[in-house]
């Protein structure tokens, strides 16, 4: 039997110089995606808004697998090194590194996770490696429509070593503009042959800064974070209003229920197999999730099908005796797999290896089914598991996103 | 010697007919069937990272392989009845508070019938083949062989026969879920190790929690005397999207003497939490974190302080809680109420997930009983600052606390830093620190 090597794409990563050829492709197919992230929702002229905004800051596209940035300002870029082509359509744990806290990065997944803001003081690192410190200021933007999170931000204000009383003497008067800037702005307001800037961001003793367990911000530099928060909400806000999909930083009571939060969605995004949720609890059994390959596999767009029922796959050669198998396993909530016809949006035929189970949440009843689907011409993907271990495996995923997710008693904090 | 009735929990389909030997045609995990099997085997990148880089390690690798391939089989098993109850059907929730326990109500997992008597107060005991272990499990209970594979990717294959010179390690399915995906690793199996760290086992545990990539998927270790149920070595493993309680307590690093620890592995003191314990963290290579926390383990197990370990944040964040609530349970001290609730003060009861056997008990959770309960495992403050010593004393860190004169110390380090330390070695010439 031969051995099926398991790609390693992204995964071994050593640094985070420029992605490996691979990377470059797969960022480039979801390139459009990225691209239309800000301005399917706030118009072709957001970019020039937010360009105009002082500040270090990152907005991210929870609903995009892999929750990538779609927005890097000008001032990130300077103060981290990167490009913004080695910015986007990656996800922001890229300028983590080993010294960074890790009971820190949990805070941040779960403010994440729970759609909530937070203001963190992190240890980042830049393209060249030096670790640096800044306060984290995210928060989220959500749609007013489904009162889904439509984007979270990151605004992120360096927080400088405090003890260096040569700092003082050397810079007095124009200190407070020194401190808790980006690169750009300082230069700009230095005094001339004050080289402080450089001192200020490249810390000489890098063992020194790593092995700070954490480093507060000062009243000033919070105030610089929240300020530059407000301002990209309004921008945001008011150029949602222009394409009709208004955002807004509170979750809007009058939204529709979305059954699905963002976090659920994020962590479905990761399967990459053809599936659907389906929701038995609302009138014809909508459905509520489809994953990305399955619309590759139909034909379909997202928004021709959620909300519809099931069924627009089946045709009339579509064998009755299998949907009324199908049927006969739901009522009795349990799991079944068959084999029938399906029919692309094009009218095209496939065999589909269909596989339907329910789906528990943290009550313990059924909240969703889920089908997946193998279309039995496609070639295997060389992993290894059989076809329907696959389709396995992407259940036990779904049943584990949907129990844990829907866990909750009200968003828990940890200790200061 | 001390005994208690323990709240018995079953692991394997097997494990009710112990002290009956099936013979083979079974298809078990003896020496008679396992080395002319074929299993699944998934074969991890073996050395050790050079660095513990954060780009993209957060995530699962991106065809998700591993977590498929463990959730694809454990689905299966399922939908082969193999399990002794549907997990997901069981109701659960976070209880209200500032730290978020999790509660669930299960009535099935508790087995109703006489628990094995088992020494509580020896943390090593050899390895007894009457008693049931997993050679006598049935293949079927088996996802796939979990072992360090040549070269520098990861490979699976999807039927490898086992072969007479391999040592195979398991990954199997756990019958009494505490949640879905719950399964066990057994290292080496046919070695019948009994259950005791040793520094290779440990790192392979830690290699599981690294390929499994999601800071949602941990590992388990409890240690004789501190609830593991079977004397075998083995550590236990489940998906669970939320944070636990532990992960979100605050620590304290303990500043530790430059220069002497090059293996860069950072150790604190979880503070605000009903349970004492130590976190690691760091290291070069996932090699040096492990060998740090496997001498501890060891350094517990040789002075018989039970203990439990939980593997967190993809093997990069480690929780050591030595605990002393079956001794106190012997001696009669802990409440009848607590006892009640019959709750075995296991890795994941202390960090602080919960499954409980009765409807009251679940609905009036409170994180009151979860703290209550807890802090019964616990050492007190002086019995861990005294165990913390030892700790530090086997595993050549030398805390910044303990003002020692430098020429003392010249040996501790290299002998510490060295890869295995035998089970029964401490440093030769090592300062015994008041």
């Amino acid at each position: 039997m031969v051995a099926l090597t398991i790609p390693s794409i992204g995964r071994r990563a050593e640094n985070t110089s420029p992605p490996s050829a691979v990377a470059e492709v797969m960022a480039g197919c979801s390139r459009r995606l990225i691209d239309q992230s800000l301005t399917a929702r706030y118009s072709d002229w957001i970019a020039e808004a937010l360009d105009e905004i002082q500040g270090c800051f990152l907005i991210t596209d929870p609903g995009v697998a892999g929750h990538p940035i779609v927005f890097a300002s000008h001032g990130f870029l300077a103060m981290s090194g990167y490009s913004r082509e080695e910015v986007l359509g990656r996800n922001g744990r890229m300028f983590q590194g080993p010294a960074t806290n890790r009971r820190s990065v949990l805070e941040i997944r779960e403010a994440i996770r729970e759609e909530r803001t937070l203001q963190i003081s992190l240890l980042n690192y830049r393209k060249d490696g030096t670790p640096h410190w800044i306060l984290f200021h995210l928060f989220p933007v959500f749609g007013v429509d489904d009162g889904r999170v439509a984007h979270f931000v990151a605004v992120q204000v360096p927080i400088p070593r405090r003890s260096r009383s040569l700092s003082e003497a050397r810079c007095g008067g124009a200190r407070g503009r020194l401190f808790g800037a980006c690169r750009n702005e300082v230069r700009s307001d230095c005094d001339l042959g004050c080289n402080l800037a450089a001192d200020l961001f490249v810390d000489v003793d890098n063992r020194g800064l790593e092995a700070e367990e954490s480093r507060e911000a000062s009243e000033q530099e919070k105030e610089r974070a929240s300020d530059a928060a407000n301002s990209i909400l309004s921008a945001l806000t008011q150029y949602s209003k222009l394409t009709g999909r208004v955002v807004s930083s509170q979750r809007s009571r009058l939204a529709g229920i979305s059954p699905l939060s963002s976090s659920l969605i994020l962590s479905l995004g990761r399967i990459k197999q053809s599936f659907v949720l389906t929701d038995p609890q609302l009138p014809d059994m909508p459905i509520v999730y489809a994953s990305d390959e399955f619309l590759s596999l139909t034909g379909y767009s997202r928004h021709e099908i959620l909300g519809h029922n099931y069924e627009f796959l089946n045709g009339p050669d579509t064998e009755v005796e299998v949907l009324h198998q199908i049927r006969q396993s739901i009522q009795v909530e349990c799991a079944c797999t068959v084999r029938l016809l399906n029919y692309r949006k094009d009218g095209s035929l496939f065999w589909n290896l269909l596989h339907v189970s329910p789906v528990r949440n943290a009550s313990g009843k059924v909240a969703f089914y889920v089908n997946v689907q193998i279309d039995e011409n496609a070639k295997s993907d060389g992993l290894g598991l059989s076809p329907h271990m696959r389709q396995l495996g992407v259940v036990g995923a779904v049943k584990v996103a949907v129990r844990s997710l829907s866990l909750c008693a009200g968003p828990s904090r940890p200790s200061s | 010697m001390l005994t208690i009735k323990r709240v018995p929990t079953v692991l394997s389909n097997y494990q009710e007919d112990s002290g009956e030997s099936r013979g083979c045609g079974r298809n078990c995990l003896g020496k008679c069937c396992l080395p002319v099997s074929k299993l699944p085997l998934y074969a991890f990148k073996s050395d050790a990272r050079p660095e513990i880089s954060s780009s993209g390690v957060d995530e699962p690798p991106s065809d998700f392989f591993l977590n498929s391939l463990l959730l694809g089989g454990w689905e299966d098993r399922m939908s082969r009845g193999l399990f002794r109850y549907d997990v997901t059907a069981c109701e659960t929730k976070v209880i209200p508070g500032e730290y978020g326990f999790v509660a669930q109500l299960n009535e099935g997992r508790h087995l109703k019938k006489r628990p094995t008597e088992f020494r509580v107060d020896r943390v090593l005991q050899p390895f007894d083949p009457a008693k049931f272990n997993f050679t006598k499990v049935g293949q079927e209970e088996v996802l796939f062989r979990f072992e360090a594979g040549e070269g520098d990717k990861a490979r699976f294959l999807e039927s490898a026969a086992v072969g007479e010179t391999n040592t195979p390690s398991v990954v199997a399915i756990n019958v009494s879920p505490i949640e879905y995906g719950h399964v066990l690793l057994i290292p080496r199996v046919l070695d019948c190790l009994p259950q005791r760290i040793d520094p290779d086992s440990f790192l392979l545990a830690l290699h599981m929690a690294a390929e499994a990539g999601s800071p949602y998927f941990r590992l388990g270790y409890n240690s004789l005397g501190a609830f593991a149920t079977i004397n075998h070595l083995h550590f236990q493993a489940y998906f669970l999207t939320m944070p636990f309680p532990v992960e979100k307590a605050p620590t304290q690093r303990i500043p530790v003497v430059k220069g002497l620890s090059q293996s860069k592995v950072k150790v604190s003191k979880l503070l605000n939490y009903p349970v004492r314990g130590l976190v690691y963290e760091g290291g070069n290579t996932l090699k040096d974190l492990s060998d740090v926390v496997a001498n501890s383990c060891i350094c517990l197990q040789e002075n018989n302080i039970p203990f439990n370990v939980l593997i967190s944040d993809s093997g990069r964040r480690i929780f050591l809680f030595p605990q002393c609530y079956a001794e106190k349970q012997a001696l009669g001290e802990v409440s009848q109420e607590i006892l009640d609730t019959q709750v075995n003060p296991a890795v994941w009861e202390i960090s602080g997930h919960m499954v409980l056997k009765r409807k009251k008990d679940y609905e009036e959770a409170s994180e009151e009983y979860a703290w209550r309960l807890l802090a019964e495992v616990s050492l007190s403050e002086a019995r861990f600052e005294e165990v913390k010593a030892y700790i530090f004393e086997a595993t050549g860190l030398e805390s910044e606390e303990e003002k020692i004169e430098p020429e003392e110390n010249k040996g501790t380090p290299h002998q510490s830093s060295t890869t295995a330390v035998a089970a029964n070695h401490f440093p030769e010439g090592c300062l015994i620190l008041q």
